[in-house]
């Protein structure tokens, strides 16, 4: 385990686990910077959830080191790693169905959040302020006193996308955030987050090419939980380990 | 506590008590089986279950009744149709009901856990109602009711061996049943998952129901042998509900192998707590071991460790 | 802003909506208050307003369970254990002025409960002794079950453990607890209970003038757990429990600690049985463990389930209703009756999820409203008694 400190804002050195013998995620190393914005792709099974799981402490890992700021993530329980700045988007949309939009951004509001907290809390203008300018981010400013069962699909997912805004999360992870859009929706996804990036890191697992090309800036891939290329897009593409992940023979 | 016993003599009373511990160990397991079995495909907690073991119960009474009546020449052997009677009458009783109420309520183990409670609710009345409220035994062939004692001190009740015999049958069986056989793929494929089973073509409603009554079956047998050891009654389920369920989840709810462990340790437990203390602190602190150890080990002593 | 409005619970609900809707929870209150205060103690016999009041005891109970299985979808079967707890102390407490020296005179040991000279005690045991004290006991009752029910499921939360798992755990609790005060008889009066509780404080409980007075106590007592009941539905906790219920991965992804919100609501819930269970011994005059054991502690549940799991005022209606339905019947039906029961579990699961409260608020609220401009004033549907 690596006692080191970096100036990286995540740090992940030798990170690995196994279930029941089989090791979903092997030696993993990755850092990333304040503001950057990192996409990782590879193909099915080759270990990305997991890795965000292990991240943000779903999964616990078996060995190695996560670290945030120097501090080290993998011992932590899942609301101590949300408190040091890590909000986590999961790949189905997960929001609360029978809350108002309005209610939803509420709840993830970084105040409260302890019994006493969540008993006192008032709604003052602080909290209207700051939800309001998160569901101007996300675009849907107009329906926050929808109950968000009504919202579409891709509306869904900004939703939760806006649930980790107004956390203030440091670093965002995303589980196939354009998953289910339309062209329309991704594009103005894209839009959000080249704007989210720039007060905080991003990690972000996608499938389309298209979309990773349109956002992505550096690019890892993952197969069989081990990084086969890092780099630019065009690198990465140009590949031909990747190709070969890819295309198979 | 132990000064008033030689070592002999404690020597014995472990043997003996764990004796009585493996009649108990085989009802938790007849009973655990049935519930692991059902939970495990439809996740329905089925609060009336041990209404089935009753149902056995009774079926072994009405049986040596009717035989003492009207030919008593059979008394030994009846026991040999009473037995698999008992299965049938269970297994068409757990098919009906499964039919009527259980298939609406698959996957809402919350909501089971209330509607099953109504049904043993009713079952019990109709018991009372249409069998007597009052305590009711089989009479037993001679030859089970002997005992058997390899040395001077320790006396093994030969019923209690028949029981033990019929359980690892009755375990082996059903593990045979399920990895070996056609129907058994169809309920592992099921409870698995379902909406593939169905694409592939298995009647899952059909494996359902199959697999619910064939639970109430096992139960049936398992009550047709309790009458050997203790009266039955109307209620008589009731005494063991609470400590299968405990077992079912001492033992981490997913595992059969777990079930017969965590129902060996329990009744190993308890019939030697209960030796040296009154049955209700017995109870008491075999509770609080339970609790104990569920606290440390909360996913029960034997969960494996999968990715959910 | 439109934001700044209270939450409307449906999107084709509008402002007119929200405004009736919380006029209809002062409406249900004020109902609910009639009802008690006013229709019950006018019409009912003092033996009936008696029992009223007892069943009135168990909505206590269920109010916590409309909290902890309802809003935060922990399902406890064993409330009774709570019940229990503040129906011992409170029972303490009177059996201990009930055996005063004078009373107790023929004993080998005077001056100490019945039960315990039967039993060859001489002394009174060490944990009797703070229920000399009658403000001591009622500091108990709030206690005791706030220590239990955080010891009880705090492990158990931490560890995950939720649903159907915690739900049988909580069942063999009360029955760990049923068999505890069985085999202590010397201790706790053991099967029979603790009976012949005379006087509080001097003042004799079984006069009918202060049976009447008991139950208006508690009347009043249940609207206080009512309001704060409400309190904690109305806050940011009530939201992240029905939050928990439905995307749990979600709300500690948010940076919640579950542990502490399930411990804390099912102690709450723990609370609200504790002060039944006292109020529930000062009427009936006795306190024994088959009023707590398994079978009344899921009772209690079908009592939540009939008034609606999600609906505090419900809770009440259920208890009232289910009891006296059961008092009429098995009175004329003893058998039919258990059917019946029997079957309310079934229909409650299968047809009425939401209860009574369900009824009025997904079928009768609409039509009365296209029938009437006006909010009707009378629910007739929620006490025939």
């Amino acid at each position: 385990m690596s006692n080191t400190n970096t100036d990286f804002l995540l740090a992940i050195e030798d990170l690995t686990v196994s279930f029941d013998g089989f090791k979903a995620v092997d030696s993993f190393n990755l850092y990333i910077d304040k503001g950057e914005l990192r996409v990782i792709i590879g193909p099915n099974g080759a270990g990305k959830t997991t890795v965000l799981d292990m991240i943000c402490g779903k999964t616990k890992s078996t060995q190695g080191s996560i670290k945030f700021k120097n501090k080290e993530l993998t011992k932590l329980r899942e609301h101590k790693i949300v408190r040091a700045g890590v909000g986590r988007k999961f790949q189905t949309p997960s929001i609360y169905e029978n809350l108002t939009v309005f209610e939803n951004l509420e709840i993830s509001y970084p105040w409260g959040r302890t019994v006493i907290g969540s008993l006192m809390f008032k709604r003052d203008q602080k909290v209207l302020d700051s939800i309001h300018k998160v569901a101007e981010q996300i675009y849907l400013i107009d329906d926050l006193d929808k109950q968000a069962e009504f919202l579409s699909h891709g509306q869904k997912q900004w939703l939760e996308i806006g649930m980790l805004l107004v956390q203030k999360p440091e670093l965002i992870l995303l589980d196939e955030p354009v998953a289910g859009m339309s062209v329309k929706e991704r594009e103005a996804t894209a839009a959000l987050l080249n704007e989210i990036v720039r007060d905080r890191a991003v990690i972000i697992i996608e499938h389309d090419m298209d979309f990773v090309a349109q956002i992505a800036k550096k690019v890892t891939v993952l197969h069989m939980g081990k990084i086969i290329a890092e780099g630019t897009m065009d690198q990465v593409q140009n590949n031909e380990k990747v190709k070969e992940v890819y295309l198979g023979h | 506590m132990f000064d008033e016993y030689t070592f002999e003599e404690l020597k014995a009373i472990l043997i003996m008590q764990s004796f009585g511990g493996l009649s108990l160990l085989c009802i938790y397991v007849l009973m655990g089986l049935g519930l692991y079995v059902v939970f495990g495909q439809m996740k329905v907690i089925n609060m009336a279950h041990a209404e089935f073991l009753v149902i056995g119960s009774y079926t072994m009474c009405l049986a040596s009744k009717f035989v003492i009546e009207v030919m008593p020449e059979f008394i030994n052997y009846y026991l040999w149709v009473a037995i698999p009677l008992a299965f049938v009458v269970a297994f068409i009783v757990g098919w009906i009901i499964e039919w009527i109420l259980i298939s609406r309520l698959y996957h809402r183990p919350l909501d089971t856990l209330l509607a099953t409670w109504g049904l043993s609710l009713i079952m019990q009345q109709c018991f009372r109602t249409f069998i007597g409220a009052r305590e009711m035994s089989a009479t037993l062939p001679e030859w089970l009711m002997g005992s058997w004692a390899p040395t001077d001190i320790i006396d093994i009740p030969i019923n209690g061996l028949v029981i033990l015999a019929t359980t690892i049958i009755l375990t082996v069986g059903l593990v045979f049943f399920t990895n070996k056989t056609r129907w058994g793929l169809r309920m592992r494929s099921t409870s698995q998952n379902r909406q593939m089973s169905q694409a592939l073509g298995i009647n899952t409603k059909v494996t359902d129901r199959f697999t619910f009554a064939l639970a109430c079956g096992i139960s049936g047998i398992g009550g047709a042998f309790l009458t050997t050891v203790v009266s039955t009654s109307p209620t008589a389920g009731t005494t063991y509900i609470v400590d299968s369920f405990l077992v079912l989840v001492l033992g981490g709810l997913g595992s059969l192998f777990g079930l017969v462990i965590s129902g060996g340790f329990l009744a190993l437990l308890s019939s030697i707590l209960e030796f040296f203390m009154s049955g209700s602190v017995a109870k008491v602190w075999l509770y609080l071991i339970i609790f104990v150890v569920l606290a440390k080990f909360t996913k029960g002593l034997f969960s494996s460790n999968i990715r959910s | 802003m439109k934001s700044q409005s209270t939450p409307t619970l449906t999107p084709n609900e509008g402002f007119l909506d929200k405004l009736l809707s919380g006029r209809s929870s002062f409406l249900s209150y004020s109902l609910l208050a009639l009802i008690l205060v006013v229709i019950l103690p006018l019409t009912l016999s003092e033996f009936r307003l008696n029992m009223c009041g007892k069943y009135l005891c168990y909505s206590f109970c269920c109010i916590g369970l409309v909290l902890c299985w309802g809003h935060a979808g922990i399902l406890s079967l064993g409330q009774g254990l709570y019940f229990g707890l503040g129906g011992y102390s409170m029972a303490m407490f009177l059996k201990l002025e009930a055996s005063d020296l004078e009373s107790t005179k023929i004993q080998t040991t005077p001056g100490i409960p019945d039960f315990m000279d039967w039993n060859q005690l001489t002394e009174l045991p060490w944990f009797w002794q703070p229920y000399h004290s009658f403000t001591l006991t009622l500091l108990l009752i709030i206690i005791l079950p706030i220590l239990l029910a955080t010891l009880l499921s705090f492990f158990y939360f931490k560890g995950r453990v939720t649903g159907v798992v915690f739900a049988i755990l909580t069942q063999s609790m009360v029955a760990c607890a049923w068999y505890f005060i069985v085999g202590n008889q010397g201790f706790f009066g053991g099967i029979n209970g603790m009976t012949d509780l005379k006087t509080l404080n001097g003042w004799d409980i079984r006069e009918p003038s202060s049976q009447k007075i008991l139950y208006f106590i508690t009347v009043a007592c249940l609207f206080g757990c009512l309001f704060f009941s409400k309190w904690i539905l109305n806050s940011r906790l009530g939201r992240v429990l029905s939050a928990q219920r439905d995307k749990e991965e979600r709300v500690r992804f948010s940076g919640y600690d579950l542990t502490a919100f399930r411990v804390f609501i099912f102690a709450v819930a723990g609370v609200l049985a504790s002060i039944g269970g006292a109020l529930f011994t000062l009427q009936v005059g006795f306190m024994s463990p088959n009023l707590i054991g398994v079978v009344p502690s899921i009772d209690l549940i079908i009592y939540t389930a009939v008034g609606g799991r999600l609906c505090i005022v419900g809770a009440v209606y259920g208890s009232l209703l289910v009891n006296t339905a059961r008092t009429l019947f098995s009175e004329a039906y003893p058998t039919l009756w258990v059917f019946i029961y029997g079957a309310l579990f079934i229909i409650i699961v299968l047809a009425l999820p939401k209860g009574i409260a369900g009824i009025w608020s997904d079928h009768l609220r609409v039509r009365v409203r296209s029938l009437l401009k006006l909010d009707k004033k009378d629910k007739p549907e929620k006490l025939t008694t």
